[in-house]
């Protein structure tokens, strides 16, 4: 049983969670700052910013975002793909879409036609983690929006009477206190954003899910030293447990990342944290 | 080929009913509008049924959770928990792969399979503990005086609950609710993309426009189509609820009526 866990194919699997790890490591900061973008955007005295703000978040709304994710996909690729090819080959003089194909010029191929394995892979992950940001960021940025609004108003007059200028109470007043209202909502984004890491599976990046599959299957004694029958029931109630437990530890850390930051607020929850010390 | 008999021809093509080849070339746009809308009715299909199952659990649930009993308590605390803390995504791979085993102990379990039983459970039994939480959050926030009105009246029992805290409760978790039947609606797109195959190519609507997208390498067309469909169905619903909200509503004055605000869609 041991031999058999650690096959080359299982360290494979292993890994894959460090990718989903990872995923989550860099999306999570790279939404976040598409949302922090957006809602200041949205919050902007700038009319066509502002729109922008706003239509970015709306945009989101109402659509399944698992179309967002097969959407974002290829026209992310094709976007690029022509942009490089505007500047690339500039005298290229078929049209790029002919019927069904998408064709432009070789040197604008991404990745290039001869680059590594690895470079298609990574290519792949980027294209997921600039996707999940996207869908994410709208989220998250709807959160902040509300967050920032639901500073109370009295600071900011106050703030407004020590003539502080409206960048510097941006910067000193408004963002350092929006993040306790935002909490709930970005930790509920947070769990949210755990759960829909298994989509990196329709993304095409080989993720946990596809090292599932590909394990459970039914092995026959020809191809591998440990033939089993069909195991794949196993290994998606191992990755139910493993989710499982991560929300749970997620739980667990945001409650104290709450209790740390309503310290010293001007709201129910930090009223009574100086109630318990005094 | 004219749009009307493009119309007859693939109208209900998701259910089996009318052409049995998909076209496979020179897609008109007309082709892909008829052919994503036979998908929905899939997507309204798993909705429908898994939302109106799925309030009876969910009522069930929220009482257990707010039980006095240990056991019944805790029971659907971990419900709760495992259908909430973990993908949708996975539940339908796990839910699937064990069919496909159960099937082999008993020809019962053959039609389970199938995505149109064992993809409805899966929905089923995630909506019911999502929106079990959210009826039991509600049922903490029926005001005191309700109850107690309740008790001076004499009733009790099934009367005080059916008559006074079951009103109450549905009124308070309405807006709620009506953002986690949107969640449900929008979670049935992923239902042909884990474990559960489209036989003979029978799938919902984003089946259709991912078939579409990949065949004509055009994403910009049938995704916006399939965007549009549910941003429609969205509105159905939006209304749908709204007018129970009023009936839950009605008695009270204008002010103090909970409105339905719709908040933006998450995954599960």
């Amino acid at each position: 049983m041991a031999c058999y866990l650690t096959t080359a194919k299982h360290m494979a699997l292993y890994w894959s969670f460090g990718t989903v790890l990872l995923l989550l490591a860099i999306t999570a900061p790279l939404a976040l700052a598409f949302g922090f973008g957006a809602a200041a955007a949205a919050r902007s005295r700038f009319l066509p910013l502002r729109w922008f703000g706003q239509i970015y978040i709306a945009i989101v709304r109402g659509v399944p975002d698992i179309a967002f994710f097969l959407f974002f996909v290829i026209a992310l690729d094709q976007a690029f793909e022509y942009i490089r090819h505007k500047v690339k080959c500039p005298d290229w003089d078929q049209p790029i879409r002919q019927g069904s194909d998408f064709v432009v010029c070789a040197a604008a191929k991404l990745p290039m036609g001869n680059a590594a394995q690895w470079v298609h892979e990574t290519y792949g992950f980027f294209l997921a983690v600039l996707t999940f940001a996207i869908v994410f960021g709208a989220f998250a940025a709807n959160v902040l929006f509300g967050a920032m609004r639901a500073v109370p108003r009295a600071q900011m007059e106050t703030a407004e009477a020590y003539g502080m200028t409206p960048r510097q109470i941006f910067r000193r007043i408004l963002v350092p206190q929006m993040w306790v209202y935002a909490l709930p909502g970005l930790s509920n984004l947070w769990m949210v954003l755990i759960k829909s890491t298994p989509l990196l599976f329709l993304l095409g990046v080989e993720d946990i899910v596809y090292w599932a599959r590909e394990l459970g299957g039914s092995k026959t004694p020809r191809f591998t030293d440990y033939p089993h029958g069909d195991w794949r029931m196993w290994y998606f109630l191992a990755l139910l447990v493993f989710y499982l437990c991560f929300t749970r530890v997620s739980e667990v850390v945001l409650e104290r990342l709450m209790v740390r930051l309503t310290h010293g607020q001007a709201t129910l929850g930090g009223e009574a944290q100086r109630k318990v010390a005094a | 080929m004219s749009c009307w008999e493009t119309l007859t021809d693939y109208g209900l093509r998701s259910i089996g009913i009318g052409e049995r080849l998909l076209p496979r070339s020179d897609f008109t746009l007309c082709q892909q509008v008829v052919l994503i809308g036979s998908g929905m009715i899939w997507n309204v299909y798993f909705g429908l049924v898994a939302l109106v199952t799925g309030f009876v659990l969910a009522t069930a649930v929220a009482l257990g959770k707010a039980s006095g009993q240990t056991v019944t308590r805790k029971l659907s605390e971990w419900f709760i928990f495992l259908f909430r803390g973990s993908p949708l995504f996975i539940q339908f791979f796990f839910a699937y792969f064990a069919f496909q085993s159960l099937k082999s102990v008993s020809s019962v379990f053959d039609p389970f399979s199938a995505a149109w039983l064992g993809a409805l459970i899966v929905l089923f039994l995630n909506t019911a503990a999502y929106s079990g939480e959210i009826f039991y959050g509600a049922l903490r926030s029926v005001p005191k005086g309700d109850a107690e009105a309740a008790d001076a009246y004499g009733l009790s029992g099934w009367p005080r609950f059916r008559r006074i805290i079951w009103p109450t409760m549905l009124r308070l978790a309405w807006p709620a609710y009506t953002n986690e039947a949107i969640f449900l609606f929008h979670a049935t797109t992923l239902v042909y993309f884990s474990g559960f195959p489209a036989w003979q190519q029978k799938g919902d609507a984003l089946y259709y426009a991912s078939y579409f997208a990949d065949k004509t390498f055009n994403p910009f067309v049938p995704y916006p189509i399939l965007a549009g469909y549910f941003i429609l169905l969205t509105l159905v619903i939006l209304s749908c609820f709204g007018l129970i909200n009023r009936r839950l509503n009605r008695h009270l004055p204008q002010e103090q009526r909970l409105r339905v605000k719709f908040r933006p869609n998450l995954i599960r």
